[in-house]
C-alpha cells in the first residue's frame, strides 16, 4: 500500500516537473492543430459553413466566386475579433450582404464559429 | 433642418424598391437595362435560355441534349391529354379554344372579376373543375405535360404580361415583387441575391442564371429530377435551398412571384418546355 502511494506521489511530481519543464505547449500545440483540423472540417462541411459555395480556399475544390478568395487573412485581417465578427454577421459591414448570418440565424454555434475563424485567419 | 430631413427622407423612399412609387414599366425598364450592362454579349432574346446564354462550355452539352430533348414524350403525353374527353363529352380545348395559336405568352394574367392571378396551371385545374372533373396536383406529371404540350405551341410568342390599372392587380405586382426581393430563410436570401446582384457568379460549381428570362422555358426536364416540373416545382427548390418553407405551388404567393416574375420578361420569346440539368 504505502510502494502504491509511494509510486503515485513519484509519478505526480514527476508530471509535474514536466508540466514546468514546459511539455505542456506541446500539448496545446496539438490541441490547436486539432481545432484548426475541426475549423476547416465546419467551413467546407455543406451544413454548416459552405464557404466554399462563395469563396476560394486552399484546398477546397469547386469553389464559387460570390465572394473573394479567403487568402492573406492576417494582412486583411490583423484583427482577429474583426474576422471573426465578419464571419458571425457580415450584415454588420453591409447591411444588404448575400453571405449568411452564421451566427444570429444559429447556422453555426458560437463555439464553431471560434473554429471557423481561428481556422480562417491562418490562411 | 426640417426641410433637410423632408428631403431626405423623400429621396430615401424614392431609393426604396417597395415604396409603390415605381410603376411596373419603370421597374421593368431598370431591370432589363441592369442584366444589359452585366451581360453586354448576350443577346436580348438569348437571356430565355438561362445559364447557357451565359456559359459556352455547359452551352455546348445543353445543345447536344436540346437535339433528342426528354421533353418530347411529356409533350406527346400532354397533347393526348390535352384532346381526350372529359366525363361529360368536352375536353380542354374547350376551355383554350386559342391553343393553337399559342396562348402561353399571356399567362399569368390578372383576372379583375375575381382578383386573382390566373397561372397556366391554375387555369388547368379549373378547366378540370368546371367540368367536373378532379384536379391535377400542382408540381409535376399529368398538368407538366399539359402546360408543356401548351408551352410548345406558344413557341416564338413574345411574353405579354399586363398589370391593369386596378388596386389588386398593382397589389399582386408587388407582392411578387417583395418575395423577389426579400431575404428569407435561415440563410437569409433573396431570389435576387442569386438571380439578379450575382446572376453570372458561380455558386458551388453552379452559374447562376439571370431572372431575366428565367419563366420563358418552363415547365423544363430537370436530369435532377428525373422529369418534368412546373416553375412553381422549382420556386419550391430555391426556397427550400435557403432553408426557408416553400410555400404551397399555386398559393397566392407564388402565384404573385410569378406574376411579377414573367412581367419582368416582357418581350421575350417563349420557349418552352425545356431542358436543364
Ligand atoms: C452566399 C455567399 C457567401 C457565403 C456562403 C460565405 N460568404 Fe463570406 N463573403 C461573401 C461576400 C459576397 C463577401 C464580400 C463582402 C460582402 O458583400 O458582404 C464576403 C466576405 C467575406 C469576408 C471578408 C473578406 C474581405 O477581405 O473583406 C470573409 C473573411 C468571409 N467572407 C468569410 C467567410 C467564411 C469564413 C464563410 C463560411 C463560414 C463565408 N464567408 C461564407 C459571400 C459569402
Ligand atoms: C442560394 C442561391 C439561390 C437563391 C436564393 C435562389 N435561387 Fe433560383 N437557382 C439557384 C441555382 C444554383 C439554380 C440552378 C442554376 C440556374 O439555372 O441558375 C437556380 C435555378 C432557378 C430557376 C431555373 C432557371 C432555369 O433556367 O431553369 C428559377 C426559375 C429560379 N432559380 C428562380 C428562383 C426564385 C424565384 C428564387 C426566390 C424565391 C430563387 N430562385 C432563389 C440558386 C438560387
Amino acid at each position: 500500500m504505502r510502494l502504491i502511494a509511494r509510486i503515485l506521489t513519484t509519478t505526480a511530481s514527476i508530471v509535474a516537473l514536466i508540466g514546468c519543464l514546459g511539455f505542456t505547449p506541446t500539448i496545446a500545440n496539438a490541441d490547436g492543430a486539432k481545432n484548426l483540423a475541426k475549423g476547416k472540417e465546419l467551413a467546407f462541411n455543406r451544413k454548416k459553413g459552405n464557404c466554399l459555395a462563395c469563396h476560394q480556399i486552399k484546398g477546397g475544390t469547386l469553389a464559387g466566386n460570390i465572394g473573394p478568395p479567403l487568402l492573406a487573412m492576417k494582412a486583411r485581417f490583423p484583427s482577429y475579433d474583426k474576422l471573426r465578427a465578419q464571419i458571425y454577421d457580415a450584415r454588420t459591414n453591409n447591411p444588404n450582404t448575400i453571405m449568411i448570418p452564421f451566427g444570429p440565424h444559429a447556422v453555426m454555434s458560437d463555439k464553431e464559429i471560434d473554429l471557423v475563424a481561428k481556422y480562417i485567419h491562418t490562411l | 433642418m426640417k426641410k433637410i430631413a423632408t428631403v431626405l427622407s423623400a429621396l430615401l423612399i424614392a431609393a426604396t424598391p417597395f415604396a409603390g412609387q415605381a410603376t411596373p414599366d419603370d421597374d421593368l425598364e431598370a431591370f432589363r437595362s441592369y442584366y444589359v450592362k452585366q451581360f453586354p454579349e448576350v443577346p436580348m432574346n438569348d437571356f430565355v435560355n438561362g445559364v447557357y446564354a451565359l456559359d459556352a462550355a455547359s452551352r455546348e452539352q445543353w445543345e447536344e441534349f436540346e437535339e433528342f430533348p426528354s421533353y418530347e414524350i411529356a409533350i406527346d403525353n400532354g397533347e393526348e391529354k390535352f384532346h381526350n374527353k372529359f366525363a361529360n363529352g368536352k375536353s380542354y380545348v374547350s376551355c383554350f379554344p386559342q391553343y393553337k395559336k399559342g396562348i402561353k405568352q399571356n399567362y399569368p394574367y390578372f383576372d379583375i372579376d375575381s382578383g386573382k392571378v390566373v397561372t397556366l396551371e391554375s387555369a388547368i385545374n379549373k378547366c378540370r373543375s368546371d367540368n367536373g372533373e378532379k384536379p391535377l396536383k400542382w408540381k409535376k406529371g399529368a398538368i407538366a405535360d399539359i402546360s408543356a404540350y401548351i408551352a410548345s405551341l406558344s413557341r416564338g410568342h413574345k411574353i405579354n404580361i399586363k398589370v391593369p390599372n386596378n388596386a389588386k392587380a398593382i397589389a399582386a405586382y408587388n407582392r411578387g415583387k417583395k418575395h423577389f426581393y426579400a431575404k428569407r430563410g435561415q440563410l437569409n436570401m433573396a431570389c435576387a441575391d442569386c438571380h439578379y446582384h450575382y446572376a453570372g457568379s458561380k455558386i458551388r460549381a453552379d452559374i447562376l442564371s439571370p431572372a431575366l428570362g428565367h419563366t420563358s422555358g418552363f415547365p423544363v426536364y430537370r436530369n435532377k429530377w428525373a422529369g418534368m416540373g412546373t416553375l412553381h416545382r422549382r420556386y419550391a427548390g430555391c426556397n427550400k435551398q435557403v432553408r426557408a418553407k416553400p410555400f404551397k405551388a399555386q398559393s397566392d404567393e407564388y402565384k404573385a412571384l410569378e406574376y411579377f416574375h414573367t412581367y419582368m420578361s416582357n418581350g421575350l420569346e417563349i420557349n418552352g418546355p425545356s431542358q436543364r440539368k
